[in-house]
């Protein structure tokens, strides 16, 4: 098995070691989409307009949540140095890790919206451009999030600093997003938006495992 | 070029001689340009006297784009030629970039509560530009997150280049989407279709600024390098 796997499946166990990290994300998704429910009145039309928003705001949010423990952990226990020696370049490393947090967080995420429409009296026509939304734009907001996250290793209040720098590069996403879901409430044509998310994922897959890289370097000097 | 100012030394050197001709050069130019905008340009046929904002917030506009490619650039030298002083301009020139791109955004309002009727709009202009804001923000706490300020200078290098890829969404956003904010009319391939009238206050509003720009970076750059020889010094001493 290839080196890539063999992270990939590290992570995975990890995560599942320490349960209550991994579900924080999809709990926080889920909690957070009821609230609106609670603050707005249940059955307005609302709820219907701005629905598409409010879930890939909070998919934005819930993936950011995760993002923090996605290198401290290798950072401190100095698993990353002996990334840097193995025989897998780092750039791919990078990749591996963005594609474990997503298999950890994202993909919860893209199961779980259907169950968040629900609550926005969204129409079932959305259904079909919400899941495919979400799958081409979770995986870009957990490369995005890789490159963020390591660029603030060993810097003194991270928690803070995630949002601020990850928040603005994640806005297309969330832009294009909402919008493709938005144009199937109103029952217009979203195909477009559809293929700009899938752009802005090719470009995240393309260029972030190398910023990522330089910032990991640059993280164990 | 870029060796001849790898001397801390000689940089200041040369700095302090340079720095009063700019700030010299500023004043002058922001009399001239005041003087011309306010005074001897025409009011617009629509606008009235509220296009005189412009002035201000254009000028502001293309001082906070230059500021930001200007840290690109210098964090693209950082990284790549590990130049001493690279670090050091880009941590000077963040701030003011910050201001000018607040300066641009009120400005902006400003002039949209007369003109468009709105304060805010969520345009591809105006929502990028904030994203600047908030890349300029992130900069600078980047820069000073970590104790070692060579770790936090080079991941801020880092960002800045990530966030490159905002300048040109900001300039041909305007082509590219016909929402509210207005189309180029000067930096176009067509050539400025703006009258010369007002083309003439607006480059010297636009050059006056940027001398500013220069004299408060070369200032700041100066004090950042004092203040590592003095750390140096005491630490040299025992403290």
């Amino acid at each position: 098995m290839n080196g890539i796997s063999l992270l990939i499946i590290r992570d995975i166990k990890l995560s599942f070691r320490n349960g209550s990290e991994a579900i924080m994300s999809i709990i926080f998704f889920i909690l957070a989409g009821m609230l609106f429910q609670f603050g707005l009145d249940p059955n307005s039309r609302v709820l219907t307009q701005i629905g598409g928003g409010i879930i890939w705001v909070i998919a934005l949010l819930a993936a950011m949540l995760s993002l923090g423990r996605m290198f401290n952990n290798d950072y401190e226990d100095g698993s990353l140095e002996q990334y840097f020696l193995a025989p897998i370049p780092i750039v791919f490393v990078a990749l591996a890790k963005a594609i474990s947090h997503w298999l950890t967080t994202g993909i919860f995420l893209v199961v779980a919206a259907p169950l968040i429409a629900l609550f926005y009296n969204l129409p079932n026509t959305i259904l079909m451009p919400l899941v495919i939304s979400m799958l081409l734009g979770t995986p870009t907001l957990s490369l995005i999030g890789s490159t963020g996250a390591a660029l603030i290793l060993g810097s003194r209040n991270s928690s803070v600093l995630i949002p601020l720098i990850v928040l603005p590069l994640y806005i297309p996403v969330l832009i294009f997003g909402s919008l493709a879901i938005n144009s199937a409430v109103e029952g217009a044509e979203y195909n477009n938006f559809l293929m700009v998310l899938a752009g802005l994922f090719l470009i995240a897959l393309a260029l972030s495992p190398w910023a990522t890289a330089a910032a990991l370097r640059q993280a164990i000097e | 070029m870029l060796n001849f100012f790898a001397n801390p030394n000689r940089f200041s050197r040369i700095s302090a001689k340079v720095v009063p001709w700019f700030g010299g050069g500023t004043i002058i130019l922001l009399i001239i340009g005041i003087y011309f905008s306010l005074f001897s340009s025409p009011p617009d046929y629509q606008q009235g006297n509220a296009v005189r904002i412009m002035y201000v917030h254009v000028p502001a506009a293309w001082t906070a784009l230059a500021c930001y490619v200007f840290i690109a650039i210098m964090s693209a030298i950082s990284l790549i030629y590990k130049h001493p002083l690279a670090d050091i301009a880009c941590r000077s020139a963040a701030p003011l970039g910050v201001g000018f791109t607040i300066i641009v955004l009120a400005t902006g309002s400003l002039w949209g509560k007369p003109t468009w009727g709105t304060w805010w709009v969520w345009d591809a202009r105006l929502t990028s530009v904030l994203i600047l804001l908030f890349l300029y923000l992130g900069h600078i706490s980047l820069t000073h997150a970590f104790d070692s300020q060579d770790r936090g200078a080079k991941a801020a290098a880092v960002l800045a280049l990530i966030g490159f890829i905002n300048i040109p969404i900001i300039k041909f956003s305007v082509d590219w989407w016909n929402t509210l904010h207005q189309p180029a009319s000067i930096a176009r391939l067509d050539g400025p279709s703006i009258d010369t009238s007002m083309l003439v206050p607006l480059l010297l509003m636009a050059l006056a600024f940027i001398f500013y720009f220069i004299t408060m970076l070369l200032i700041r750059m100066r004090t950042e390098l004092a203040v590592r020889k003095t750390h140096a010094l005491k630490y040299k001493m025992g403290h």
